[in-house]
C-alpha cells in the first residue's frame, strides 16, 4: 500500500455573523412552518370551554407574527453581511455565473445526481451550485416577506407592513396572497430535507468537516489542493 | 343646460312634510357616518343643492343588487332615492319603455353634462363585438363609454361590475370584464353579491350630500365600508383567537357556535361590513347563521373554490388536490429520494471511502503528534 500521507489545513470560513445567521433562520423557519401550518389547519386540541378560558390560536399567530420579524430582519442582516463579510460570504458567492463557477455546478451536479467521484477541487466556501440554490432561496425569503407583511397589513397600523399593502390588489385580493403564502410554504419543507442531507452527503464524500463548520466556522482543505 | 331644481323643492313638489324631509336628512348623515353637529350642513345641502338626475344601467348581471337595494333598512332613504330622486334611466323600474326609454338616457347625457350620476350594475361582454349583451342594439361597451363621459360621477354596483363576478369566472366565455377596466374615469367600487342595501344607500347618499367621491382604498372600495374584514368585527372571533372551531355542519361545536374557520368561512380575507350592518334590516348574516362566508365581495371568489374549504384547488391536479396534498406528496418524495440516494452513496462511493479511510490510517501512523 503506497505510504499517502494527507495534510490538511484549516480555513476559517464562516464568520460569526454567517453562522448566527444560519442557526437564526433555521430556527424561525421551523417556527414558522409549524406555526404557519398551525393557522392554517387548526388542530382540534380542545373541546370543552368557552372562549375566554383560553387564547392558544391567538398565541399560536402572534408567534407566528414575532418570529417573521425576526427572520425578516436576520434576513437583512445577511444580505449586508454579502457586502462586507468576507470572500465565502460575499454576495458574488450566489450569483455563480462565472465560466469557472458554471463548470464547478456542473462537477457538483455529477457528484450529487451521478454520485461520480470528486474530481478536482469544490470550492470550500458555497459550492457553485449551492450558491444558486441560496439566492433562489433568498427570492423565496422574499416573496414571503412581501407577501406575509401584505396579509399583516390589514391587522396593524404599524409603519412595515402597510408599506406592503400594494400587494394585496395586485395579486387580487388576500386570499389569492394567502393561497401563495402558504404554496411556498412546501418550498422550505423540501428545501430543508435536500439542504441537511446534502451537507451530510458532502461532509461524508468530501471529508472536510462541512456540518461541523456551521458550528465552529472551521473546514479543511488538502493541502495538495490548496488556493 | 337645463336648471336642475333642489332636493327640498322636489320634496315640497311631491308633498313631502318639513318633519319627513329633516329625518330623511338625518338618516342621509348617519348613512354618510356624518357626526351630530354635521346635521344641519347636510339640510342646509339638501336645501340648496342641485338634485343631480341618476342613471342607472344594468349589463350582465341577475338584478341581486337592484332587488338588495330595494330593501334596504331605512325604507325612508331608498323610497327617496329611487322614486324622489330623478331616477332618469333604469331598465328593470323604469315606466318607459323601447324608444321612449333609450330617449331619457340620451335626454339626461345632452342636457346635464357633468352633472349626472351613473350607476352601474353588470358586468360588460368584450367578446365577440359585444354581442353577448345588447341593448336597444347597442353593445354594453358602446352605451357605457358614452354615458360615462360626461357623467359627474360612476359606481359600480356589485362584484360584476366591480369584479366582474360570476361572467368573469374561468373560463369566462364571453370576456365579461369589470368597468374600470373599460372607461378611464374614477370608479367608485361597491362589489358584494349583492352588495349590503344600507352600504349602497350609503355610498349614493355621500355621493349627493358631498358631492365627491367617497375616500377610497387600493381597490377603489369606499373605506368606510371595505376597509375591515368580516373577521376583524366578527362576533365569532372570539372562538377563532381561541382556537375553538366547527369541525363539521351540525356537530356540537357548530351548535355552541364556534368559528367557521375550518368549514372554510372566507371572513379573513373578505372586505365587507356584513358583521356591522348585517342584512335584512340588520337581522343576521351568514356567519350568525351558520354558514361561512363565502367572500363574495372579493374578487374572482367564484375561483376560489370549492367553498368549504381553505386552500383553493390547486389547478391542473384535479379537483381535490390543494396546495397540501401537492406539498405532501413533493415532500415524500424528496425524503424517499433522499434515503435511496444515501444507500447508492455507499455503494457507488466505496472506491472513494476505503481510499480516504486508509489515508486517515497513514497519516496517524505516520506523523505521530499530528500535523499542524
Amino acid at each position: 500500500m503506497a505510504n499517502k500521507s494527507v495534510a490538511f489545513h484549516r480555513i476559517y470560513v464562516w464568520e460569526f455573523p454567517v453562522r448566527m445567521y444560519h442557526w437564526v433562520n433555521a430556527l424561525c423557519v421551523t417556527v414558522l412552518i409549524v406555526t404557519g401550518f398551525l393557522i392554517g389547519k387548526p388542530v382540534a386540541i380542545s373541546y370543552a370551554g368557552e372562549a375566554y378560558q383560553q387564547y392558544w390560536f391567538g398565541t399560536v399567530r402572534f408567534i407566528h407574527f414575532v418570529t417573521a420579524f425576526i427572520f425578516f430582519f436576520n434576513f437583512l442582516v445577511r444580505i449586508y453581511w454579502g457586502f462586507v463579510g468576507n470572500e465565502f460570504a460575499r454576495w458574488q458567492n450566489f450569483l455563480p455565473f462565472k465560466s469557472n463557477q458554471m463548470k464547478e455546478m456542473g462537477e457538483v451536479l455529477k457528484v450529487d445526481i451521478l454520485q461520480t467521484d470528486v474530481k478536482g477541487k469544490i470550492s470550500v466556501g458555497h459550492n457553485a451550485l449551492a450558491g444558486l440554490i441560496y439566492f433562489l432561496s433568498f427570492l423565496v425569503f422574499l416573496f414571503q416577506s412581501v407577501t406575509g407583511f401584505a396579509l399583516y397589513s390589514s391587522m396593524s397600523s404599524s409603519f412595515l407592513p402597510g408599506l406592503f399593502k400594494w400587494v394585496v390588489p395586485l395579486m387580487g385580493g388576500d386570499f389569492a396572497v394567502r393561497q401563495w403564502h402558504h404554496m411556498f410554504m412546501w418550498f422550505f419543507v423540501v428545501f430543508i430535507l435536500i439542504h441537511v442531507y446534502l451537507v451530510f452527503y458532502h461532509d461524508y464524500v468530501e471529508g472536510r468537516g462541512t456540518t461541523s463548520s456551521m458550528i465552529g466556522g472551521w473546514k479543511f482543505e488538502k493541502e495538495s489542493d490548496g488556493n | 343646460m337645463a336648471k336642475l331644481e333642489t332636493y327640498k323643492e322636489a320634496f315640497d313638489r311631491a308633498g313631502i312634510s318639513r318633519r319627513d324631509f329633516l329625518r330623511f336628512c338625518s338618516y342621509a348623515a348617519a348613512l354618510a357616518g356624518i357626526e351630530a353637529a354635521g346635521l344641519s350642513k347636510v339640510v342646509y345641502a339638501f336645501e340648496n343643492k342641485p338634485r343631480p338626475p341618476v342613471v342607472w344601467l344594468h349589463f350582465q348581471e341577475c338584478t341581486c343588487c337592484s332587488e338588495s337595494f330595494i330593501r334596504s333598512s331605512h325604507p325612508l332613504v331608498a323610497d327617496v332615492l329611487l322614486n324622489k330622486l330623478s331616477l332618469d334611466y333604469t331598465e328593470t323600474l323604469q315606466a318607459a319603455a323601447g324608444h321612449q326609454a333609450e330617449k331619457c338616457l340620451q335626454d339626461t347625457i345632452k342636457n346635464f353634462p357633468g352633472q349626472y350620476i351613473v350607476l352601474v350594475e353588470g358586468s360588460v361582454p368584450m367578446a365577440g363585438d359585444g354581442a353577448y349583451c345588447m341593448i336597444g342594439g347597442r353593445s354594453a361597451e358602446d352605451i357605457l363609454l358614452e354615458t360615462t363621459k360626461d357623467a359627474a360621477a360612476v359606481i359600480a354596483w356589485g362584484s360584476c361590475a366591480s369584479n366582474g363576478c360570476i361572467q368573469s369566472a374561468n373560463p369566462n366565455p364571453t370576456n365579461a370584464t369589470p368597468i374600470h377596466e373599460i372607461i378611464d374615469k374614477p370608479v367608485i367600487k361597491v362589489p358584494g353579491c349583492p352588495p349590503i342595501a344600507d352600504v349602497m344607500t350609503g355610498v349614493v347618499t355621500h355621493v349627493l350630500v358631498f358631492g365627491k367621491l367617497p375616500e377610497l382604498d387600493g381597490q377603489g372600495r369606499p373605506k368606510e365600508f371595505y376597509s375591515r374584514r368580516v373577521h376583524d368585527t366578527c362576533y365569532r372571533r372570539p372562538y377563532y383567537d381561541a382556537g375553538l372551531f366547527v369541525e363539521a355542519f351540525d356537530d356540537e361545536k357548530a351548535r355552541k357556535g364556534y368559528c367557521l374557520y375550518k368549514m372554510g368561512c372566507r371572513g379573513p380575507v373578505t372586505y365587507n361590513a356584513c358583521s356591522v350592518t348585517r342584512w335584512n334590516e340588520a337581522t343576521s348574516y351568514p356567519i350568525q347563521s351558520g354558514h361561512g362566508c363565502l367572500g363574495c365581495s372579493e374578487n374572482g371568489f367564484w375561483d376560489n373554490g370549492p367553498f368549504y374549504q381553505h386552500l383553493a384547488s390547486f389547478p391542473g391536479f384535479g379537483i381535490e388536490s390543494t396546495a397540501d396534498t401537492i406539498g405532501t406528496a413533493v415532500g415524500v418524495a424528496a425524503a424517499v429520494g433522499v434515503a435511496a440516494h444515501a444507500v447508492t452513496t455507499n455503494i457507488r462511493k466505496r472506491g472513494q471511502i476505503k481510499e480516504a479511510k486508509e489515508e486517515s490510517v497513514n497519516s496517524s501512523t505516520n506523523s505521530e503528534g499530528g500535523d499542524q
